[in-house]
């Protein structure tokens, strides 16, 4: 009999029930709420009268919605000046008081994008399977957990009885070996591999993130992998357990207990594919191969080298590709053949759950020290995925970086990723942006986003357009 | 739920591929606590010139009259036809509560991002999977025919053209039965209240620090 991938292991694991028509009850250990898709479902457990399963699996913070200047932040939720955010948000704190359960309230210090602090908290651990209705959710899964989005129905579905029913996905293994350049960051490799399967390559599939460059790779950086898998269409995507894995959950504020440490690291130890397991489908990449990455249309497999220009549509033989190539050049206000370097760039946007942890603050606080921001970027900001993040950024200095080279430090939040409280793109603005989705409209209405890692935004900001960051560093050298 | 067995009504173009989430209901509109109301501001910033505020009346607002939903022959629609990836980005259910509130019951399409797939089954919207060729097959019937309706029947999992031609299509055996009966699936699950708790036993007594309590 073949081994077993990560993903089976996972699975079968959290197996409840299986039902004869091919779906299956999987238990959920771990379940994160924010404000914009809970509503509803707390809505549901009441009209139905029902109970929250098991209330002490459940943590919930603000997000989305969330202000990120102090001023606005000074007074927490009374101080939201957009009065159909402060509903939310105070629905969110409401719901949690009246069911019990435990939220990081708008300026507790832990508060942050919920992907953020799920490791950062150690309330996601390796082994467990974590919900959130949040697509992104998938970025746990560098934990060497089962981790995916739900809807609203399943965040009720899973107040109410702590499973999910699901279907077995396929297994696809995206092997990156060899050794990244230098200069060249998680991101540029998650980038690569969705211009290398497409948007919806992943589609009914979890991904496992294995090879040489996952295994050198820091937990920050497979949480910007895996946080992207879901641009690439599957669900869920994850990396198998090793000592990095497990010292990283160490001293966590939720790690098991000094009881219970040895026997939780021996059952993660499992939590690896076997030698003879096998992947339904196989993608390989030479890691050694990829170059910084910016997208330059609005799907996140449009992606280029930042040495490329924009693509040209005739020279796409697939006609429904070709058209949609079409309309994001017209959206975006590009032309085919245009230099990536001579994009005009309005604003710099360095935070989203893909990359606010620290390692990319000092990634980014690296390129810009003792520099000074281009005049022509109206605004670059940096938006800390964290209270936490924001606290060892503010000691490390980092935050003075930033400000002393023209770029605004902010408090914790999704911010100008989805544009959904104040920090948005004005029409026609185009963005260096960290997040994970150039979709039209995503950053504002109208926006044109350009997704990059926090060194290219970094680098951008200081440029005033895209330059190679390992150019960049040289002259700066 | 609402059941799904048979519907039958005109078909309505969305005529491209990698039809994101943001795209469908944009997410200012994601501020609302309810789940009904949506329907208004699907596909938003295709829909009308201008950017669309929550709690906003839409009437009045500049209409993009190229937008196929805004043309006079596909007033009325409740199946859209789509393309490849349909629903692809986040997990927000307002997409399928923005399409069934605008009136849809189901879409076409050659595939959908899977969170999308699941999502509408929650919602008494029927999302079939055709092959490419049907597809644009459908779609270039659609466009030649004014009033083009469709019939897609749950039960024989067929999609019926005004010709009487029809395809078949596959759905979950569980998904299907659910939306033929309008089964809340909570429900359902809490039938097997004794499975959840066997297991969590289990579990307990092997993984215990998976209990612990978050605080
Ligand atoms: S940072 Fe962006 S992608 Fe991440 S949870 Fe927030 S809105 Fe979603």
């Amino acid at each position: 009999m073949a081994g077993k991938t990560l993903y089976d292991k996972l699975w079968d694991a959290h197996l409840v029930k299986q039902r004869d028509d091919g779906s299956a009850l999987i238990y959920i250990d771990r379940h994160i709420v924010h404000e914009v898709t809970s509503p509803q479902a707390f809505e549901g457990l009441r009209l139905a009268n029902r109970q929250i399963w098991r209330v002490d699996s459940v943590l919930a913070t603000p997000d989305h919605n969330v202000p990120t200047t102090v001023k606005e932040r000074a007074s927490g939720v009374e101080g939201i000046e957009d009065p159909v955010s402060k509903i939310q948000v105070k629905t969110l704190d409401d719901n949690c008081d009246s069911f019990g359960i435990t939220e990081y309230k708008i300026n507790d210090r832990r508060q942050g994008i919920v992907h953020v602090i799920g490791p950062e908290s150690g309330a996601c651990l390796p082994g467990m399977t974590v919900v959130c209705g949040d697509s992104h959710t998938a970025t746990n899964g560098a934990l060497g957990a089962l981790a995916h989005g739900i809807g609203t129905s399943e965040v009720e579905h899973v107040l109410a009885t702590q499973c999910l029913v699901a279907k077995k996905m396929k297994n696809m293994l995206v092997k990156v070996d060899g050794k990244l350049g230098k200069g060249i960051t998680p991101k540029d490799v998650v980038l690569a591999i969705i211009a290398k399967i497409g948007t919806a390559g992943g589609n009914g599939y979890a991904i496992e993130f294995g090879g040489q460059v996952f295994r050198d790779m820091s937990m920050e950086g497979r949480m910007t992998v895996c946080n992207m898998a879901i641009e690439a269409g599957a669900r869920a995507g994850m990396v198998a357990v090793d000592e990095t894995t497990i010292n990283y959950v160490k001293d966590r504020d939720f790690a098991p207990s000094a009881a219970h440490w040895d026997a939780a690291v021996k059952e993660w130890q499992n939590f690896v594919s076997d030698d003879d397991a096998v992947f339904d489908s196989v993608v390989e990449l030479d890691g050694s191969a990829i170059n910084p990455q910016v997208s330059w249309g609005t799907s996140p497999e449009m992606v280029v080298d930042v040495s490329a220009a924009v693509p040209n549509p005739s020279d796409e033989a697939d006609s429904v590709k070709k058209a949609g190539m079409e309309r994001a050049l017209v959206y975006m206000g590009l032309q085919a053949g245009q230099k990536i370097t001579d994009i005009h760039l309005d604003r710099v946007f360095i935070g989203s759950c893909t990359n606010s942890r620290i390692e990319d603050m000092r990634a980014a606080a690296a390129v810009v020290k003792g520099r000074t921001k281009a005049a022509s970027i109206k605004e670059a900001i940096v938006v800390p995925g964290s209270g936490l993040v924001k606290a060892q950024a503010e000691a490390e200095g980092l935050d003075k970086i930033f400000v002393e080279a023209g770029l605004e430090w902010r408090e914790p939040g999704c911010s100008m990723c989805l544009a959904m409280n104040a920090d948005k793109l004005g029409a026609g603005e185009h963005c260096a942006s960290t997040s994970n989705r150039n979709f039209e409209g995503r950053q504002g209405y109208g926006g044109r986003t350009h997704l990059v890692s926090p060194e290219m935004a970094a680098a951008a900001a200081i440029a005033g357009h895209f330059v190679d960051v390992r150019q960049f560093e040289l002259e700066g050298e | 739920m609402k059941a799904f067995t048979k519907v039958s009504g005109v078909a309505a173009p969305m005529d491209r591929a990698n039809v994101d989430t943001d795209m469908i209901i944009p997410k200012q509109f994601l501020k609302s606590i309810k789940r009904s109301g949506f329907g208004k501001n699907l596909f938003d910033e295709l829909r009308y010139l201008d950017e669309g505020m929550p709690d906003q009346s839409c009437e009045g607002r500049p209409v993009n009259t190229e937008f196929p939903l805004n043309l006079e022959r596909y007033q009325g629609a409740s199946i859209l036809l789509a393309r490849e990836n349909f629903g692809c980005g986040s997990s927000r259910e307002h997409a399928p509560w923005a399409l069934d509130d605008y009136g849809f019951r189901a879409i076409l399409a050659p595939s959908y991002a899977d969170i999308f797939y699941n999502n509408s089954f929650k919602n008494g919207l029927l999302p079939v999977i055709l092959d490419e060729a049907i597809i644009d097959k459908l779609f270039t019937e659609m466009y030649a025919e004014e009033g083009y309706e469709l019939t897609i029947d749950l039960e024989q999992q067929q999609v019926i053209t005004p010709s009487g031609e029809s395809f078949a299509f596959e759905v979950d055996e569980f998904r299907r039965h659910c939306l033929l009966n309008g089964l809340d699936d909570i429900g359902l699950t809490l039938e097997d209240a004794d499975f959840i708790k066997a297991y969590e036993k289990k579990r307990r007594a092997e993984a215990p620090w998976l209990f612990d309590t978050i605080k």
